[in-house]
């Protein structure tokens, strides 16, 4: 044959996997006959490893005012080869079943295309969440259903119903969530929305476990070397929030009976003090076996309470953004403090004016008095400044500029170093926008996007917006990113705005005297100096909305509030009081004007809206 | 002259009767690791058992069809086949992840609609094929440079793309060609220097750890250089007839030993610098032995020497950085370094108390507790031979064992009886995948493997291997059946 003087090496090959062969043989002889230790071991060397699942972190308001705790609850598992005689009327009687609901679920459990990992011989989970009340009565007669098992765990509880948006919730995670995080396994609870999402992995904390040997049959036999190996569950870490209880409570008290939202923020600090979204819901309905019955309806509801209006809902900030093109339109030149402009009240063009005041108008009482065509005609100036050009080219070079100031102010993006889960990014039209809409680089003018000049029309914020926007005028010129962690690595998100201090003053004087002697000023609180901004958005699904943004007190200011009452009608009328009940909550910490409150509270501006 | 055999003649069916016994016997394997108190029957299709019985007749069917093809075919086709196979590991890499989805991490899978398959198993049998037909070729040398750069290419490619789409285990099976190429006219030098690396590489690693005098240098380094020396002493003695040489060698390496345990007393000297030391002086000794006595014989060992130390240094390096940390942890596992029974070394221990418990005579057929209880991970899949060292115990899974080593004897026997290189050569590949696939899958399950997860051939749970190793084993026995054909 070929290759004759290798031919001899198929015996080393033939000798390396005989060699091989044979030790495994003299390993099995090993491990099998003479080593007694696996013997003996195999009856009691089967681990049942039982995850010890830790308390979730306690939530606390800015004022140590436990806001979020656990409660005990319970699960029931079970063991499908250790079921012996199950006396079925007594157990369903028991847990408060009817005997179908037992037969569904446990054919649901032996089903392994809907329970993929089942053994007869494991535990299987038959109810969750249970509270103490639920198991009171089987406890004691446990030992009449042989294979049942009663599992503790930790449930939310909380101390007042609200903040259902803002708080989240808790339930069972996903199988994504399980695909990209060692630290799940199916059955387990993780943060859904909110605080409870954002901060998962700090309230979270770390589980433990419990080794168990197991007999053949499956027995527990007791601790594995005494529990030399279990590692006991870690706490989560606990979460100070920065909200004001006290505040909170009162600003979803006043929107009872509407739909809107209202947001409440420190301005030197960026902290929110109080983020209300009507309607709402209490956040302890979304706990236990009531959960997957209450969330549907929840989300089936027209009213759609599981939206955070704060941070979700997108609506035109109206006069409200006056302030800022008031502010806006100095920096980049196109008006100084001391320009007027003619206003012909409601037979002024392009742009009406809703209210009647004296002609010409200064930016000072253009601010007090919200005159359209003032700041129609400032814009415009400012649009001008340069000129259109060739193609357009000086005067989208300036839109992009004011763009740019404008989204300074925390416009028109989503604020990614916060904490706030799910937020809507608002809008303000970008020139790639206009020159698509208008079909070319030279299709629009300023009077084409006039709208932009009073807040109306493509401009978009949501009530979050608004009030950082409060915060950056309150603190002249920065903010810092709203935020619901109590931390001191948040107050170092500081942005600073695209316009210059020595603007500010002639808008804190305007919006002082909304409500000295403008459209707030039925709303004044003796003794303090409020800020303040009216505004009523047009929008198509009716009357227009409510707005009121503004900042108090004047000098130092401590809080700034947005306020928006969907659907109701002039901002005066029904947003204003809710701030000026709110501040003088915050800052005197008390209400004195009981009957004003009621009024508020009284008020129903959508009979669509539940209490839940 | 050409004579047409009917294939029912020339067929090896001494082979085929192993191949479907231990086809039988995994069956029955995992029909008894997937029981369960409530399973009806082997044949209920929505259990693992039932599945494996559809793979089975399938691999039946691709058996028979194989058997029709005309056996000049595969090597007409062998580098079209290469290049298939190649194109659809690269496929697998970048195509978008609705064909093929991340499976635990990897990406090797294909899915069409209800297909889906590993297309590294068909990498095997085509490298198989490629490395026959470039082997087989004309005036080809295994010593010649020029066809070790293709015949080096043939086997990196798909190595390095398996490598790319995370499983690590079925790339190493392609170290298994080494065996083939030793037979082929490989230096037999390559095997012993692979396994004085892998000596080497476990005695760096394992007591790497353990210092001596508490900073004076780690004992790791101190007995690899250590074996380095008794290498070139053994060396000396048995090949070199220079008895009085290796003598001075043992001698001043003690004396080195000595006074640095010495200066110790009063200074710090590292051992691990003393014991480089001592190599680079013994290598330096040997090359004066080597000019002045003209022994020329010496070269090698210095080489040798050399590399070793290079080799020392970079396997920690090589521990730390190339491994990713679960395969650190299993290779420490393996060491006995650390012992976590709860985490890294679960498996292993469930695997072996499952076995151990099993006895001379085993538990008996679905009586076997460890496995039911689904202690033993991946109990059908990369496990299953536990089910067999439960249930039937030593008997049983030496009878195994012992069908395994029956059919590579086989293969060795039909691979020596070739008349064409290119037979014989994809009969070496046959044998040398399988018995890697073998060595690797029950070392590991015994505990004297790291844990790498390939399965046992004809064995384990899956359509996509019991398809590879039929196809890979059938295309041979074509070959076989054809042999009586040419008579020239």
């Amino acid at each position: 044959m070929i290759n004759d003087e290798l031919q001899s090496r198929r015996y080393v090959v033939a000798g390396i996997i005989s060699a091989v062969i044979v030790l495994y043989i003299l390993r099995l002889f090993t491990i099998q006959i003479i080593d007694t230790k696996y013997k003996n071991g195999a009856d009691s060397n089967a681990f049942l490893k039982k995850t010890q699942f830790p308390p979730r972190g306690l939530i606390y308001d800015r004022n140590h005012k436990l806001l979020v705790y656990n409660k005990p609850a319970y699960d029931i598992a079970l063991i499908m080869r250790e079921i012996r005689g199950l006396d079925t009327l007594a157990f369903c009687k028991a847990l408060n079943i009817d005997k179908q609901h037992l037969i569904n679920r446990l054919e649901e459990i032996k089903d392994r295309k809907k329970n993929p990992n089942y053994s007869s011989y494991t535990p299987q989970l038959f109810m969750t969440q249970l509270s103490s009340a639920d198991i009171a009565t089987i406890q004691q007669s446990m030992y009449k259903y042989p294979g049942f098992y009663i599992q503790s765990r930790t449930l939310r509880e909380y101390t007042y119903p609200f903040a259902g948006q803002i708080l989240g919730n808790i339930g069972e995670v996903s199988q994504h969530k399980i695909d990209n995080d060692d630290y799940y396994k199916p059955g387990d609870y993780a943060g859904r929305d909110g605080i409870e999402y954002t901060y998962e992995e700090q309230l979270r904390g770390e589980k433990g476990v419990e080794i168990l040997l197991r007999d053949a049959k499956g027995r527990i036999k007791g601790k594995y070397e005494n529990g030399k190996e279990d590692v006991a569950p870690k706490a989560g870490e606990n979460l100070t929030l920065t909200l004001d209880a006290q505040l909170q409570l009162l600003a979803e008290k006043l929107l009872t009976g509407k739909l809107g939202s209202i947001v409440a923020i420190e301005p030197a600090t960026g902290e929110i003090l109080a983020i209300a979204s009507s309607p709402t819901f209490n956040p302890g309905i979304l706990v236990g076996r009531q959960r997957s019955r209450n969330y549907n309806s929840l989300l089936h509801d027209p009213t759609k309470p599981l939206m955070n209006r704060a941070t979700q809902g997108q609506y035109s900030p109206g006069s409200a953004f006056k302030t800022l093109q008031a502010l806006v339109c100095q920096q980049m030149g196109g008006i100084t403090e001391h320009t007027m402009f003619a206003c012909n009240g409601p037979q002024s063009y392009p742009v009406k004016c809703t209210h009647h005041h004296g002609s010409p108008v200064s930016l000072l009482s253009a601010v007090e008095q919200s005159c359209n065509p003032y700041f129609w005609n400032a814009f415009r100036s400012t649009m001008e400044r340069n000129g259109y050009g060739p193609r357009n080219i000086n005067f989208r070079t300036t839109y992009d500029e004011w763009v740019d100031r404008v989204k300074s102010f925390g416009l028109g993006e989503k604020f990614k170093d916060g904490d706030l889960y799910e937020q809507s990014r608002g809008y303000i039209p970008t020139q790639k926008f206009y020159n698509r809409v208008y079909r070319s680089e030279k299709g629009w003018r300023a009077i084409t996007i006039r709208s932009n000049a009073i807040g109306q029309g493509e401009v978009m914020a949501t009530p979050l917006q608004m009030a950082n926007l409060m915060c950056a005028i309150a603190n002249e010129g920065h903010y810092i990113t709203p935020h619901l962690n109590k931390c001191d690595s948040m107050l170092k998100k500081i942005h600073q705005c695209k316009v210059d201090k020595k603007y500010f003053p002639v808008v804190f004087e305007g919006m002082w005297r909304v409500f000295e002697s403008g459209t707030a000023r039925a709303s004044k609180i003796p003794g303090i100096d409020m800020c303040g901004k009216t505004g009523t958005a047009d929008n198509s699904h009716g009357k227009p909305h409510a707005v009121f943004v503004g900042f108090a007190p004047r000098v130092n200011p401590k809080i700034a509030i947005a306020v928006i009452v969907e659907n109701a009608g002039f901002g005066t009328t029904y947003a204003a009081p809710i701030f000026s009940l709110l501040v003088e909550q915050y800052l005197k910490g008390k209400i004195t004007r009981t009957d004003l409150e009621e009024r508020t509270i009284n008020t129903v501006t959508n009979s669509y809206v539940q209490e839940r | 002259m050409y004579k047409n055999v009917s294939i029912k003649y020339a067929l090896d069916w001494t082979t085929v009767f192993y191949y479907v016994a231990l086809i039988f016997m995994g069956w029955i394997s995992i029909y008894g690791a997937s029981y369960d108190f409530d399973q009806a029957s082997i044949f209920d299709y929505s259990q693992r058992a039932g599945m494996q019985f559809i793979w089975i007749l399938s691999a039946f069917a691709i058996a028979g069809a194989l058997l029709l093809i005309d056996s000049r075919m595969y090597n007409f086709f062998a580098y079209f086949i290469y290049g298939f196979a190649i194109f659809l590991l690269i496929v697998t890499i970048f195509a978008p992840r609705s064909i093929a989805p991340d499976i635990k991490g990897s990406h090797s899978w294909l899915v069409f609609g209800p297909i889906r398959f590993q297309p590294a198993e068909l990498a095997k049998v085509a490298t198989a094929l490629a490395l026959s037909k470039f082997m087989s070729s004309y005036n080809y040398k295994l010593k010649n440079w020029k066809d070790l750069l293709p015949l080096g290419l043939i086997i990196f490619t798909p190595f390095a793309l398996i490598i790319l789409q995370n499983e690590t285990g079925t790339a190493l099976v392609f170290l298994a060609f080494l065996l083939m190429l030793y037979r082929e006219g490989m230096n037999g030098i390559v095997l012993l220097i692979g396994s004085f690396a892998v000596l080497l590489f476990v005695v760096i690693i394992k007591y790497s750890i353990v210092p001596i005098q508490v900073d004076r240098g780690t004992l790791g380094m101190v007995l690899g250089m250590g074996i380095i020396l008794v290498m070139q002493i053994g060396y000396a003695i048995f090949f070199g007839k220079n008895t009085k040489e290796a003598l001075y060698l043992l001698l001043g390496t003690s004396v080195i030993g000595g006074i640095t345990y010495l200066m110790n007393i009063w200074f710090y000297v590292s051992y691990n610098y003393v014991a480089i030391f001592t190599v680079v002086a013994s290598c330096i000794y040997w090359s004066i032995t080597e000019l002045f006595y003209r022994y020329k014989k010496y070269w090698f060992l210095v080489l040798f020497s050399f590399g070793s130390v290079l080799f020392c240094f970079s396997a920690d390096y090589l521990f730390e950085n190339v491994l990713e940390p679960h395969q650190q942890v299993r290779i420490k596992e393996l060491l006995k370094m650390e012992s976590n029974l709860t985490g890294a070394g679960y498996n292993v221990n469930q695997s072996k108390i499952a076995i151990g418990s099993g006895g001379f005579w085993g538990k008996g057929f679905l009586n076997g507790t460890q496995t039911k209880l689904k202690y033993v991970p991946e109990q059908d899949t990369d496990f299953i031979f536990c089910t067999v060292g439960e249930e039937h115990g030593f008997w049983g899974s030496t009878l195994v064992l012992f069908v395994y080593w029956l059919l590579l004897m086989r293969l060795l026997r039909i691979a020596e009886r070739q008349r064409d290189t290119f037979s014989r050569i994809y009969a070496y590949c046959v044998a040398s995948i399988l018995f890697f696939h073998l060595a690797i899958n029950i070392g590991m399950v015994l505990g004297i493997m790291p844990v790498i997860g390939i399965p046992l051939p004809f064995f384990s749970y899956g359509g996509s291997s019991l398809w590879g190793f039929t196809i890979l084993l059938f295309i041979l026995l074509r070959m076989d059946a054809a042999r009586l054909e040419q008579q020239r």
